[in-house]
């Protein structure tokens, strides 16, 4: 019997419509694989068995009386369990969250039902979204489905892990220092973060709310424009998402780099990319220049500052963000107190896990009285400066490319005691949130004991179509074997 | 140099206990991170202004408008405490 897990979101909708496969069938079969694999990988914190079912003999009703449906009716979905899903909890990994249950939708997962998307569950986590490597989740590590011992990637790992080990077709991530792209990257599968402002984030939980955004993560680039078509849009429940014309990503699905200029910035290739990355990225740059593009090096000067400086800034906004848990209104409440004061810090203290209360106090720190202007202001400062080197660079180039991580993924546990060396696997990733500019990841090699490598292409603001374009081309001219 | 005191007076801002350990944990994490952290210093910012954000827009309004709340019972449904009609909270008097 053929394996319905197999195959892409859009590979189904053509099966759904030819009538060769039902929605349930499709439902069954990710629930059976789930409860075969997933206690190995352990990519999901709650799985919808039921909703899902449920929801699947419904849109299965609407295609069987002839409805016109959007391309991704009736296809599973996995979500990061920070995105609000009404009725179904929604944790963020952290004890803090564990028994919430959002009172409203996300406006993403409004547009999922709207369209039809099926959530099969909610997945793990770095709590609140702060790590790489999903080692952060208060409930447990997620597993690298290409190799168990190797982590999936973080923040989304949960995310990465399952449509890598085709426990969902598709799933939807957020990323505020690269996490969708560096999971996306580990787990060998395609990631895009969006421009900052192209998809609401109300519903998101906040982690650092001028860098998060949401977006789709996908085992092929058709599936990622697909997605990003349902997800992408302006709203007015969120003051920072942009007000511009809706695009149809799928006509940039175009296979033809003719002429696209790509600028390779040097600051990427520097001390910590290890050589497999290196020599993999740079023969992909080599295949872009057989393609057609024309390819050559530039420079993104301040792409070191990058990196402190984002540190300052998500953990400033994310001590603010996170003083809403307060062990009040939701959320986890000590047992140990007699006044207002004692529910305050005993419900953080013992809310929180060691990470999230390390970025509190470092943002805490850097918005105090004394060091506010020599961190805080400093770093918006030193966001200007890098914004400023991407909208110079862009004047040469249509796109950036880069390694999206600097190594494959590493093994579990091996990078955990050392939060500072945890930190640099976003080296090449945040300074794409700094700018707020879209990138994507996808995979362009494996090392030699065939962990994935992903190679990262960068675009102008709100530029996504030249982004899925090149990567698009280039999935479909490299052979499936080598990547 | 962050020291074990700084660390205390700021996990009291953030509303944390720490215990000994985690205090000791903590001062010398943030000892390498706010030394990383201090690395943006050698770059000149001098008359470069701050952005709060990616994009341009700024203070985005709308409409005044009275639109349907929540219902109260699905929010105190969230509550760790309640009494049906309102979050419960111990005396905020001493």
């Amino acid at each position: 019997m053929r394996d319905l897990t197999a195959y892409k979101a859009h590979e189904l909708n053509k099966m759904y419509q030819n009538k060769e496969v039902t929605v349930p069938e499709v439902i069954k079969a990710y629930i059976e694989k789930i409860k075969r694999d997933d206690g190995a990988i352990k990519a999901y914190i709650t799985l919808c068995e039921d909703s899902a079912l449920k929801r699947a003999e419904e849109i299965q009703a609407r295609f069987d009386a002839g409805e016109k449906m959007g391309p991704l009716a009736g296809i599973p979905i996995a979500v990061k369990d920070n995105i609000c899903t009404k009725g179904i909890k929604t944790t963020c990994a952290s004890k803090m969250l564990e028994n919430f249950i959002s009172p409203y939708d996300a406006t993403v997962t409004k547009k999922l039902d709207e369209e039809g998307l099926i959530i099969i569950g909610k997945t793990n986590m770095d709590e609140f979204a702060m790590g790489g490597s999903t080692e952060n989740s208060a409930f447990f590590k997620t597993h690298n489905p290409v190799n168990l011992n190797k982590v999936p990637g973080g923040s989304s790992g949960g995310s990465a892990a399952a449509v890598s080990g085709h426990l969902a077709p598709v799933s939807l991530g957020s990323d505020t220092g690269g996490s969708i792209r560096q999971p996306a990257a580990f787990c060998g599968v395609v990631g895009l973060k969006p421009t900052y402002g192209l998809v609401s984030r109300y519903g998101l939980v906040a982690f650092a709310s001028s860098l998060d955004q949401i977006g789709p993560i996908a085992n092929d680039v058709t599936d990622i424009a697909t997605l990003l078509n349902v997800i992408a849009g302006h709203d007015e429940m969120d003051s920072t998402s942009a007000n511009i014309e809706k695009k149809d990503y799928t006509l940039a699905l175009v296979n033809d780099v003719k002429g696209l200029r790509i600028g390779v910035p040097r600051e990427f290739f520097g001390e910590g990319v290890s050589e497999e990355v290196r020599e993999a990225v740079s023969k992909a740059v080599e295949q872009f220049r057989a393609l057609g593009a024309t390819v050559s090096e530039c420079s993104l000067p301040a792409t070191d500052y990058a990196l402190p400086a984002y540190y300052i800034i998500a953990c400033a906004e994310a001590s603010a963000n996170l003083g809403r848990f307060d062990g009040i209104r939701y959320g986890y409440r000590t047992k140990n107190y007699e006044n207002l004061q004692d529910i305050y810090r005993n419900s953080r203290s013992e809310g929180f896990g060691e990470e999230v209360k390390r970025r509190i106090i470092l943002g805490t720190y850097v918005l105090s009285s004394g060091y506010y202007d020599a961190y805080y202001k400093k770093a918006q400062k030193v966001r200007t400066i890098v914004k400023k080197g991407f909208d110079k660079a862009f004047e040469d180039y249509d796109i950036l490319l880069t390694p999206t991580a600097p190594t494959v993924a590493f093994d579990i546990g091996s990078k955990i005691n050392n939060p500072l060396e945890m930190y640099m696997t976003d080296i090449l990733t945040v300074s794409i949130n700094v700018a707020g500019v879209p990138a994507i990841s996808v995979p362009c090699g494996k090392d030699k004991e065939g962990m994935p490598i992903g190679m990262q292409l960068i675009g102008k603001h709100f530029n996504e179509e030249t982004v899925i374009r090149a990567a698009y081309t280039y999935e479909q001219n490299v052979k499936k074997e080598e990547v | 140099m962050i020291s074990k005191e700084e660390i205390k007076h700021i996990a009291d801002l953030s509303m944390l206990n720490l215990s000994e350990a985690e205090i000791e944990k903590y001062t010398e994490n943030m000892k390498d991170i706010v030394e990383f952290a201090n690395s943006i210093n050698s770059l000149d910012t001098d008359g470069v202004t701050e952005s709060a954000f990616a994009l341009d827009s700024y203070n985005v309004f709308r409409k005044d408008e009275i639109k349907e709340s929540f219902d109260r019972d699905l929010l105190l449904s969230n509550a760790p405490s309640s009494n049906g009609e309102a979050y419960s909270l111990p005396s905020m008097t001493v």
